[in-house]
């Protein structure tokens, strides 16, 4: 119960229990897959046979491909941040020309559309790349049997993967950044336009350093979204892996300490964009 | 002007989601009698009901994503209450970013933290054996609890956030008012805080379930062999077998049963989607 009301002593202690065995189940397992990247043993498991670094800086000479000498790993995260780029370019764009559609035009079937642009959500993401998958391909196919054309991005490979990452990925930044644009003070827009600004210096000056905070946090969180995607891009992915899709092969086949190191690569990434975005919140807020 | 912020969102829409789906459809309802050459058909549907396999795959998926669903309803409500209502002040929010901080690590980081954790040379066998609770190390992979587990686990994410944010909306003093007047705890909370927090646990079992009865990785990695997801399913007939036909059909039935879902969920909580949306 809340805290103005009395509350015995076992229901605090309670409430604090439940507290730390959530926080325990929370981050037992990222924890695990950090500890075990030091692990001196050829597999992420115990027992613990003391610290090493040869899972980072390790090369053909130790015995032990270490992630900064694993070709095919880097070279993988190389892909992920190429198709993060797209994703979250595309996305951004769409999810700002998307929001000024819905919050400032009046057209017949709004709102059938603005629902529409709900479904990617709602369309489970191994669906969206089945689907994708073999409208590409019926393109491709018709394109070669009518023009002799043979359109290569059409087949899985990296261009797919960006299109169908950004099908869904597209609707959360929209979400994002109507949702800044509808708190927009009107008033500021007629005034610059009585001051004799013109659009585009009213769009420069006001309204792109408004929607600023919008736009950078709907880049973040698409970059994030597409570098985790994993059902989609399962789909769609052709001869180059991202690496969730690499990290997933390998951890079919029983993984090397390798992935953990690369796992904490990715938590330490993440964990600093968070706080980056994080203290942009508090500094705007200001 | 409208043209042109029109265009970008419907070449987005259609060509990535109306078209694709419609094509998918078409693919479903038809069947390959020779090279090249196809007939309309119900054939894959008939085979989906006819092969037990196939529909037991179905029926599991959806029993489970269920099941997983309610149980992140369970674990995230304390949680999501503690943060909205008990903790005070700057406690609060430390430990909902606290709770968001493993979300932004992506999926195949945490499973693989779960399959260190509980695979028979892992790291809790191991402990129970040391504690002379089981003798030999026991395999904790590869069990339905062990699924389970693990699609709490990868969701708990998108129901505390709904949660939290319908139950901060709610007015402490309805609570303190309903105690004064005699009621107890359960009542309080059957009467005023549930129906309050409505809108914020559909939006976020909805979530939940969709994202559940979608998923491949954690089914794939963390269950066995013989319990298969359906998604599985579909990607052995598509990228494996390479029978689209028979794919697109799975792919139509997921689609079916999720939207099915997901609208009784909303029939039954008495909302509409669009608001369901807005919480999330």
């Amino acid at each position: 119960m809340i805290p103005s009301l009395p509350r015995p002593a076992w229901l605090r202690a309670g409430t604090s229990l439940t507290v730390a065995t959530f926080l325990l189940f929370l981050f037992l397992p990222l924890i695990v897959v950090a500890v075990f990247a030091f692990n001196n043993a050829p597999y992420p498991a115990p027992p613990w046979r003391g610290f090493t670094l040869d899972w980072f800086l390790g090369n053909q000479a130790l015995g032990r491909i270490g992630m900064f000498q694993d070709t095919e790993l880097l070279a993988s995260i190389g892909t992920s941040c190429l198709v993060a780029v797209w994703v979250t370019v595309l996305s951004v764009l769409l999810g700002t020309t998307n929001a000024f559609l819905i919050e400032r035009c009046r057209f017949p079937g709004k709102q059938a559309l603005s629902f529409l642009m709900l479904a990617p959500l709602v369309i489970p993401g191994v669906i969206l790349g089945i689907s994708i998958l073999a409208f590409a391909s019926r393109l491709a196919d018709l394109a070669d049997d009518m023009f002799g054309l043979e359109l290569d991005f059409l087949r899985p490979g990296l261009p797919l993967v960006v299109l169908g990452q950004f099908s869904y990925i597209a609707t959360i930044a929209t979400l994002t950044v109507s949702a800044r644009l509808k708190r927009f003070d009107r008033t500021l827009e007629e005034a610059a336009l009585n001051l004799g600004a013109s659009q585009a210096a009213l769009f420069r000056t006001i309204l792109l350093p408004y929607l600023r905070p919008a736009l950078i946090g709907s880049a973040a969180i698409s970059f994030l979204m597409s570098f985790a995607d994993f059902n989609t891009t399962l789909m769609l992915v052709g001869s180059d892996s991202p690496l969730t899709v690499m990290m997933y092969g390998r951890m079919r086949e029983g993984a090397t300490p390798v992935v953990n190191a690369v796992s904490l690569f990715l938590m330490i990434a993440s964990a600093l964009l968070a706080l980056s975005l994080l203290r942009r919140g508090k500094a705007a807020k200001r | 002007m409208l043209i042109l912020l029109l265009a970008p969102a419907i070449l987005w829409l259609l060509g990535l989601i109306v078209l694709p789906h419609v094509d998918l459809a078409v693919l479903s309802l038809r069947e390959r009698i020779g090279p090249r050459e196809y007939t309309p058909s119900l054939a894959q549907y008939r085979t989906f009901f006819l092969e037990p396999l196939y529909w037991h795959v179905f029926v599991r998926t959806a029993v489970m994503s269920i099941i997983s669903t309610a149980l992140t309803l369970l674990v995230a409500f304390p949680i999501a209450w503690v943060i909205a209502k008990v903790a005070r002040g700057r406690g609060g929010s430390l430990l909902f970013l606290i709770c968001l901080i493993p979300f932004w690590v992506s999926e195949t980081v945490r499973t693989l933290g779960w399959m260190i954790l509980l695979r028979e040379s892992g790291v809790l066998p191991a402990l129970l054996v040391h504690l002379g609770i089981t003798p030999e190390p026991v395999e904790l992979l590869y069990h339905d609890a062990t699924l389970l587990v693990g699609l709490v686990y990868t969701s708990m994410l998108f129901m505390v956030v709904p949660l939290v944010s319908a139950l901060e909306s709610l007015d402490d003093s309805l609570i303190e008012a309903a105690y004064d007047l005699g009621a107890n705890g359960f009542a309080i909370l059957r009467t005023i805080i549930i129906p309050h927090a409505a809108p914020g646990i559909t939006a976020g079992c909805i979530v939940v379930f969709m994202l559940t009865l979608g998923n491949y990785l954690t089914p794939t990695l963390l269950g066995g062999k013989n319990s298969q997801w359906f998604t599985e399913t579909i990607y052995t007939q598509f990228i494996t077998r390479f029978n689209w036909e028979q794919g697109a059909a799975f792919g139509f039935l997921l689609l079916a049963l999720s939207t099915l879902i997901v609208w009784g969920g909303l029939k039954l909580a008495g909302q509409r989607f669009g608001e369901v949306m807005q919480q999330t």
